[in-house]
């Protein structure tokens, strides 16, 4: 392939810290107003820094080009198809950024007084009391700050929840396809993690789970549907022999938006639920973060909850209901953070659910589902059904999974190859390489927010990549061309880190 | 259709065609007929555009925030004008709207942010390697007792009653999990108890926690109280304001092995408590066992400049149980807002912004000194936030002052220490002026006599 630098390829690199010079500056601070004294008599001297931090010196119009140049160098979701699976990369409505910003929720101050902060609190109680709804369980604690910080809160309930019975259990189990945060919180709970296989139907394998359960098993951590997409038709059984033994289940809720208004966590048996407020509910992902992490829970979980909890206290006298902050919550595993949580996401999401309604909440998630099915079946014709077959050949949810492994051995085009070809024609690629079971893994997750239009440019896209590579592979190989940059080199950046600017 | 789906009837034929259905419904069958809902969820039906903003409006409207009142609240979050550059460049699609940069050649603007944003943290704290960020900043508190179990095989922690009550909260949380001790040491004077905490420290002692300036907004003498963590080969965790560090010394030139804080005055909103982000600096030796994402320089096939996710395989995506924690995000939009307050403020403007908190607090510290009814909790040295004590009920003060003034004057102590049932956290920014510093000392005087005489009376 003839290669001809982009003029976005051409521009050189600079951070804002190179384009410093002494004497420059955007800020203009108040005049102090009040006596001058020198630093050194307010602050004993040796507490004093004694040079600044050497942060960059740059004028207003520069750092507006700057940031607005690197913006640039970035591909996001109001670009194009971003079909990352268990990410789910659905619209981000502006009005949730609008009402964000409002003065009331912007500039209220985390230490308010509650009779002075009525308005937040009655919001979180009202998303409170839709998450319940939404998962089917009683009581929710909004603090936890992302998925994987839910995760840690309902190891920390269970680890309460068995101590107050007087019990101590020392097992976590988790299927092999769950996401890599559970492993890691469950050894942060200070549990072990034991991996449960799955069987051909791509569910929990049941005999391999009845062999692992025993009263040493404090916890199952779950996805229903699971990251292959599939919705485990025996988690009622699953939820017994669990139960059975004494355990908790754990519902990990990336995967919600597959079943919203349909069927719920609580209902299948799950004690506790955590819900990705930036996935389901449309929270921006902000290019990593920030996102939240809510919980649902059982009545035998509850007492556990960390504080402090909002809650409503019913008014007498003809005074109207007061939301209040509970802090008086002694079984409680105490505070996963500071103050009382990603507020900012809370007032999106909420915003997300009064639009949506029930009937739309129910309608995303069918169309989450429909264009997920759809785009499977586009990709199971022509090359794509024979090089990148379905991993489990059934309906799926929301998302499915393939394997490149025929596309591999037959035209020796590795997944992420079709990864980075991929971005030549506009697409952010799938997620590769998870779950780990199936070999060459692209999971694929459209969300509903996507035309039909946009899935069969990418099931062409697909086809044009692979019809090429029987040509010649080395154009995927050696893909992406048109990028601001072309394949990085990660392994020297692991070897020899270079994780921040040096300055003169 | 909803409003944010786009599948015509006649798109929705098509599709069930491809798949090979006659409906949806028959795409669900494979959840088991009980646990499909018969019932639509008890939520109301979706509203309008402009019925959505006018429900959240009015709920905003039910809130006294720092808009129209006068705040002096601060206890880990402040007060500080975020320049109108953060919004516009934060609200950019591209920076809000992508996920975690894994596809590194499409996502070079993030990246690039991360690495300007680290050398900025490092830069302010004095220590070689930053990551990219953490949820905020109390748990980042307990990230940092992780790390140091896992670096010392230690599990016992020395904890000073200044760092933030959250902080220590959050780190005793933790702590059950992963399976550590905490134990507390007090204050004398405003400032950690330098006795106490040398006879705390064992051999047996993971990490030391202090903060400053401490929950009282005193100024700690980071250097002199760390000795004892060097000492028994502890690790020395010291939590931070970053909009002190333009004046203050940086904790790496004190002696700290991680140096991490709450980032929510750099460029972020107050947003009722988040979402904000938490910085965490460490010592070379450390990078290994860092949390969170980190960005990194490297170059593409071509020779040209570019970054990446670096040192993945501590994560969990890689690692699973092994890994250095579980945390995904890196607040990534938080802390582009801090990087672009910090570029806004500038070498020099950083600093400027440094000395006039100094100058204002110290201005208030006098002019509440001199207020009738009230007196210094502590002449430990402050730098932007100050206690005092109050001759009266603290909050029946609080309220008054509120209602009749419209101050918010401060954060009452007694909410989280006993021992400080009459005091007040007062927090400056460089909004608050002058005159308003003069107006809450007014306020308070007149309230706390108020107070006394309905007691009296």
């Amino acid at each position: 392939m003839a290669l001809r630098e982009t003029p976005m390829q051409a521009e050189s690199v600079e951070t804002i810290y190179e384009k410093s010079k002494p004497g420059r500056r955007a800020a203009t601070l108040p005049d102090a107003e009040v006596p001058e004294a020198p630093l050194d008599e307010l602050i004993p001297p040796e507490l004093l820094r004694d040079e600044p931090p050497r942060l960059p010196e740059v004028a207003e119009p520069e750092i507006v080009r700057h940031y607005n140049r690197l913006s640039r160098r970035n591909f996001d979701l109001d670009s194009g198809f971003y079909p990352l699976g268990s990410c789910t990369m659905k619209h981000n409505p502006r009005l949730n950024e609008r009402v964000a910003a409002l003065p009331g929720h912007a500039r209220l101050h985390p230490a308010q007084d509650p009779k002075r902060a009525q308005g937040a609190l009655e919001l979180m109680w009202l998303l409170q009391r839709s998450l319940a709804e939404i998962c089917g369980l009683p009581h929710v604690s909004l603090q936890p700050s992302a998925g994987s910080h839910g995760e840690l809160a309902g190891l920390l309930l269970t680890r309460a929840y068995h101590a107050d019975r007087g019990e101590e259990r020392s097992k976590v189990l988790a299927p092999d396809t769950s996401h890599g945060t559970n492993p890691a919180s469950v050894t942060m709970g200070g549990y072990e993690a034991v991996k449960v296989a799955t069987d051909e139907r791509g569910g929990v394998d049941i005999d391999d789970l009845r062999a692992k359960v025993d009263e040493d098993v404090a916890c199952l951590m779950l996805t229903n549907p699971n990251t292959l997409g599939l919705f485990d038709e025996n988690i009622a059984e699953i939820a017994a022999l669990i139960h059975a033994a004494g355990g908790t289940l754990y519902y990990d809720g990336a995967n919600l938006n597959a079943i919203m208004g349909h069927s719920r966590p609580g209902d299948m048996g799950f004690d506790i639920v955590h819900v990705n407020l930036h996935k389901s509910f449309s929270q921006p992902h902000g290019g990593g973060g920030p996102g939240a992490g809510p919980i649902a829970v059982s009545e035998r979980i509850e007492p556990y909850l960390p504080r402090p909890q909002v809650v409503r206290r019913e008014g007498d006298n003809g005074h109207g209901p007061f939301y209040d902050l509970d802090l008086e919550r002694p079984k409680s595993i105490g505070r996963l953070r500071g103050f009382q949580g990603n507020f900012g996401v809370f007032v999106r999401s909420y915003a997300y659910i009064l639009s949506l309604g029930a009937d739309g909440l129910a309608e995303a998630s069918e169309t989450a589902v429909l264009n997920a099915n759809y785009l499977k079946a586009r990709l199971a014709e022509g090359r794509a059904g024979e090089r990148l077959p379905v991993a489990f050949d059934r309906h799926c949810m929301h998302e499915f999974v393939l394997s490149g492994r025929p596309m591999k051995r037959e035209l020796g085009l590795a997944t992420l190859d079709l990864a980075k070809r991929l971005l030549d024609f506009g697409f952010h690629p799938p997620t590769v390489y998870f779950p780990l079971l199936v070999e060459e893994a692209l999971m694929i997750e459209p969300t509903e927010t996507e035309t039909k239009e946009s899935l069969d440019a990418f099931a062409d896209a697909i086809e044009r990549i692979l019809t090429e590579a029987e040509d010649d592979p080395g154009v995927a190989k050696n893909a992406p061309y048109t990028t601001p940059v072309r394949r990085l080199d990660e392994v020297k950046a692991t070897r020899k880190p270079v994780l921040r600017q040096r300055l003169e | 259709m909803s409003r944010y789906t786009s599948a015509t009837p006649a798109d929705r034929a098509e599709m069930l065609a491809a798949i090979g259905v006659d409906s949806v419904a028959d795409l669900f069958e494979q959840i088991p007929a009980p646990l499909r809902l018969s019932e639509p969820l008890a939520l109301e039906d979706g509203l309008g555009e402009a019925e959505v903003y006018e429900r959240l409006a009015a709920l905003a409207a039910r809130n006294a925030d720092a808009e129209e009142e006068v705040c002096f609240v601060g206890a880990g979050m402040y007060d500080h004008y975020v320049p109108a550059i953060v919004d516009a460049i934060a609200q950019r699609s591209e920076f809000l709207t992508p996920y975690t940069p894994y596809q590194p050649e499409i996502s070079q603007g993030g990246l690039q942010v991360m690495f300007e944003f680290q050398t900025a943290m490092s830069e302010l704290t004095g220590l070689p390697v930053s990551n990219a960020g953490l949820y905020e900043g109390p748990s980042s508190v307990a990230a940092a007792g992780y790390l140091a179990m896992g670096a010392t095989k230690r599990r016992r922690f020395v904890v000073s009653r200044g760092l933030h009550p959250h902080s220590r909260e959050t780190l005793a949380t933790y702590s059950v999990g992963y399976g550590a001790e905490t134990v507390e040491v007090g204050l004398r004077d405003g400032e950690t108890d330098g006795e106490a905490l040398a006879a705390a420290v064992d051999a047996e002692t993971a990490a030391v926690f202090l903060q400053s300036p401490n929950f009282l907004g005193a100024i700690e003498r980071v250097e002199e109280l760390g000795a004892a963590a060097k000492e028994h080969g502890a690790l020395l965790v010291v939590a931070c304001d970053p909009m002190t560090l333009g004046v203050l010394k940086p904790p790496g030139e004190q002696g700290a092995d991680i140096a991490l804080g709450e980032g929510q005055p750099l460029g972020n909103r107050l947003d009722f408590g988040g979402p904000s982000f938490g910085f965490f600096c460490a010592i070379e030796e450390q990078i290994r066992r860092m949390p969170g994402r980190i960005a990194g320089e490297t170059d593409d096939v071509d020779g040209r400049r570019g970054f990446v996710l670096a040192l993945q395989t501590r994560e969990q995506h890689i690692r699973r149980e092994k890994a250095t924690h579980n945390i995904c995000t890196a607040q990534a939009l938080n802390a582009l807002a801090a990087m672009i307050h910090l570029a806004w403020l500038g070498r020099e403007g950083y600093r400027e912004l440094g000395e006039l908190l100094v100058r204002r607090t110290a201005y208030a510290r006098e002019r509440l000194a001199a207020t009738p009814g009230v007196e210094l909790l502590h002449e430990a040295p402050v730098a932007r936030e100050l206690a005092i004590r109050l001759g009266a009920p603290v909050e029946a003060v609080l309220a008054k002052v509120a209602a009749e003034h419209g101050i918010a004057a401060g954060y009452p102590l007694g909410r989280e220490y006993a021992e400080y049932e009459d005091g007040l956290l007062v927090a400056i920014t460089e909004r608050r002026t002058r005159a308003q510093i003069d107006e809450l000392a007014e306020a308070l005087s007149v309230a706390i006599a108020a107070e006394r005489q309905g007691v009296t009376a």
